[in-house]
């Protein structure tokens, strides 16, 4: 059906997309991750504990830590530095009790939960640990407690300050499930490798903020969101377009997805490192206690921007010739097509909208806990869990999916060890396909 | 010389337990994606099944081979807790199902709580005794100038080989059966083979079943070729690399999974000892010898791709079978 002289053309437009492609992240691996500023990072491929102590945001030197190993091995005591860092590196995998020697505090500092001088935590081959012991100048623990009221067990101050966080964490995968749920409504294919785009966001922020440049972190979050738009209209010019023009499978689309997901994600852990790394700016902050609750600001400041960009993206969809055109494609293509809607542009303009959201949430998470390879394909199953909780290529559903889920696993943590948190969320994701597959806000129709 | 070790490796690795390993996981895959068109991308949780089956039955004081039934019963189980919340659905929602739900069980297999049933991160070691102390082949080492194998390597070899053998003749049998045609039928128009009376959803079942009791077994054998059991070896990334082998063999082919598994791990192997020999002689500065476990995915994930766009139909199969869209 297709001309032999198209088939060539596109043929041609892949290789040179996928070419250009590869240039881009080799042009990005040379030049990133062996900048001298990253000599900070310990060396060290073996496993270790490591942390700092401050309080409020000066540094506390000259602290006395002991490390143990539970089987014997590895005894060390180490004293914090200048900047209050400590770390001991460890010869095996293992489960480690972390002492810290109260007495060797300064004076007016103590830890904040005085029973909490010692924890007792494995660690996986090949894993840095970090270890935070909190510690308080003296002022306010002994009130704390009498400030949080207690009804029938349950600390309502710790609830409400975790529902805080939740509505954080909620916006944060909001914002990126709502570029996947886009992306998935106009053009049909879910893309597996959105979570990468998340950590294209963060890393590229990163290296702006504190591995090429130092600009100020919001500076550089403006740099990478442009970036990611040209890497989001990079990959439907040069990738994702020429495929669908030679009629590729939507299956085929979404290993070509997951191929992109594996490929890039490994190329972050070879590039980036597979340590965590933080922004220079808003790294540690104190809580403020707002009488209700106690909140970080850089929570504050990410649920305003977060917000902010929902409602931005709302008011595009809403009240703008490429929303309504958007959503005429997200609704019927083909008729969208016939009454003068150029197709394809309004696909470009989603791939680089929703790259957009994604990267965006990827520096929003990056804020709160640390830049990593894998931060975005970890988000990914939970903005599945978002999107179809809230309804499969909805706009807002992913939003009110996000909100939901981030609530419920901050405060499932109130009952539930932490590291279940996400197996909620994903068992919320099962039941919810189970008895309601099209969603909260999804329309009533088949599915399957 | 450094070359040959290079090339003699590759191919030792390719005829390999890894690649048997990815060869079984993907006969069972391919019943699944290649002939029924179920995108199943928790096979990974199939194989963990089969690992702790066989590790924990081992730890319990049972038989191994118990273990190994045992992981195969729990295959089953997954295959439900995938098939009944998806399969009713669009193809998609299968797909984020099974990656969820994979990730589910890592995750609870992993986690301190259920570590006094689990071992936790530390996972099972040395429970594999029965099955090499069963080896009729006598000490020595077997094959031909540098291509030798160990008398323990060469029967995880052949009991390997033969499991491959037996699964896909399997398959061949199935897919001739009239089982088969409908479950082909099912791939190319779900609504056609509806209308003719046929439950889809319970032909799915078995497919994401079978396939997924393949991978258990897989699963088993891995544990025993390795003699150790760790919760961070399920990633999901093994589940795409089992992908890219059968979608390089050729989705949909009887020979295929084995062939596209032998394939990918020889040019994995390859390529690695290729950039292993560029760092030792410091030509290749910008890589450590760490960086090559997350180069071997880099390489798995660009095959992928490179895959898709350019031969979709694999090594084996053809074109019209493919997974071009007419």
């Amino acid at each position: 059906m297709y001309p032999n002289e198209q088939a060539r053309a596109c043929h041609r437009a892949l290789r040179v997309g996928i070419v250009s492609g590869l240039l881009f992240l080799l042009m990005a691996a040379l030049g990133g991750p062996h900048d001298p500023a990253m000599a900070q990072e310990p060396p060290t491929p073996g496993q270790g504990v490591s942390g700092q102590l401050v309080v409020g945001s000066d540094p506390v030197e000259g602290v006395t830590i002991e490390v143990a190993g539970t089987s014997g091995a590895d005894v060390a005591t180490v004293e914090t530095d200048d900047e209050g860092a400590w770390s001991v590196p460890l010869t095996s995998p293992d489960t480690y009790e972390i002492s810290i020697d109260v007495d060797t505090l300064p004076d007016g500092v103590a830890l904040a939960d005085p029973e909490r001088d010692s924890l007792t935590l494995p660690v996986r081959e090949g894993q840095n640990r970090i270890i935070i012991f909190q510690l308080t100048d003296g002022e306010g623990s002994a009130e704390d407690e009498e400030d949080g009221f207690d009804f029938i067990g349950l600390d309502f101050k710790r609830l409400a300050s975790l529902t805080v966080d939740g509505v954080r964490f909620g916006i944060v995968i909001g914002v990126m499930a709502m570029g996947l749920s886009l992306i998935f409504g106009v053009t049909g294919l879910i893309n597996f490798a959105h979570g990468e785009l998340v950590t294209f966001g963060a890393i590229m922020a990163w290296l702006f903020n504190a591995g090429w440049f130092r600009f100020p972190l919001l500076i550089a979050a403006l740099c990478a969101l442009v970036l990611a738009a040209v890497l989001g209209g990079g990959l439907e010019l040069g990738l994702v377009r020429p495929l669908r023009r030679r009629r590729t499978s939507n299956i085929a689309l979404i290993v070509v997805t997951i191929g992109l997901s594996e490929f890039l994600r490994s190329f972050y852990q070879v590039t980036f490192g597979p340590l965590p790394k933080s922004y220079r700016d808003y790294a540690i902050q104190r809580e403020a206690d707002l009488g209700l609750f106690a909140v970080t600001p850089k929570t504050l400041g990410i649920i305003a921007i977060g917000a902010l960009a929902i409602l931005l993206v709302a008011l595009v969809l809403q009240r703008t010739r490429l929303g309504t055109a958007m959503r005429a494609v997200a609704d019927n293509k083909d008729l969208a097509a016939a009454s003068g809607i150029d197709v394809q542009r309004v696909v470009l303009h989603v791939w680089i909208l929703g790259t957009v959201l994604a990267a965006l949430g990827g520096i929003l998470l990056g804020v709160t806990q640390k830049v990593e390879y894998d931060m975005g394909f970890k988000a990914l199953l939970l903005m599945f869990a978002a999107v179809v909780v809230g309804g499969l290529g909805t706009a807002y559903g992913p939003l009110l999916g996000a909100l939901l889920l981030g609530i419920v696993t901050q405060v499932s943590t109130l009952w539930f060890p932490t590291e279940f948190k996400f197996v909620f969320a994903l068992l919320a994701l099962i039941l919810m396909l189970v008895f309601r597959p099209q969603g909260i806000l999804g329309r009533r129709e088949r599915v399957g | 010389m450094d070359a040959v070790n290079v090339l003699l490796d590759a191919l030792r690795t390719s005829v390999g337990p890894q690649a048997i390993v990815f060869a079984l996981a993907g006969v069972g895959l391919n019943l699944q994606f290649g002939y029924a068109g179920l995108l199943n991308f928790g096979q990974v949780a199939f194989m963990l099944a089969g690992a702790y089956g066989a590790s924990m039955t081992v730890d319990a004081g049972g038989p191994l081979w118990l273990g190994i039934v045992l992981g195969m019963l729990a295959a089953l189980v997954i295959a439900m807790l995938f098939g009944l919340p998806a399969l009713r659905l669009r193809a998609d929602y299968l797909a984020i199902v099974t990656i969820s739900v994979g990730e589910i069980i890592r995750l609870v297999v992993r986690s301190s709580t259920f570590e006094p049933i689990t071992n936790g991160v530390f996972g099972y070691r040395d429970f594999a005794g029965w099955f090499y102390d069963i080896n009729p082949i006598p000490g020595g080492r077997y094959g031909f100038g540098g291509f030798t194998f160990s008398e323990r390597r060469l029967w995880v070899i052949v009991v390997g080989w033969g499991l491959v053998a037996v699964a896909s003749l399997l398959v061949f049998w199935l897919m001739r059966s009239p089982w088969g045609r409908v479950l082909e039928g099912v791939r190319e128009d779900e609504d056609a083979v509806r209308s003719m009376g046929k439950n889809v959803f319970m032909y799915k079942l078995q497919a994401l079943a079978i396939g997924g009791v393949m991978a258990a077994v897989a699963g088993s054998l891995r544990a025993m070729d390795t003699e150790a059991v760790r919760p961070d070896f399920f990633f999901t990334i093994i589940t795409f690399t089992i992908y890219a082998a059968v979608i390089l063999g050729g989705a949909g082919t009887i020979l295929g999974p084995a062939l596209g598994a032998m394939a990918l791990w020889f040019v994995v192997s390859f390529s690695e000892g290729i950039l292993r020999l560029g760092i030792d002689s410091g030509v290749v500065e910008f890589l450590s010898l760490e960086d090559l476990a997350a180069i071997r995915f880099m390489i798995v994930g660009l095959v992928l791709i490179l895959l898709v766009v350019f031969r979709p139909q694999g090594l084996l199969g053809r074109r019209e079978a493919g997974l071009i869209d007419d």
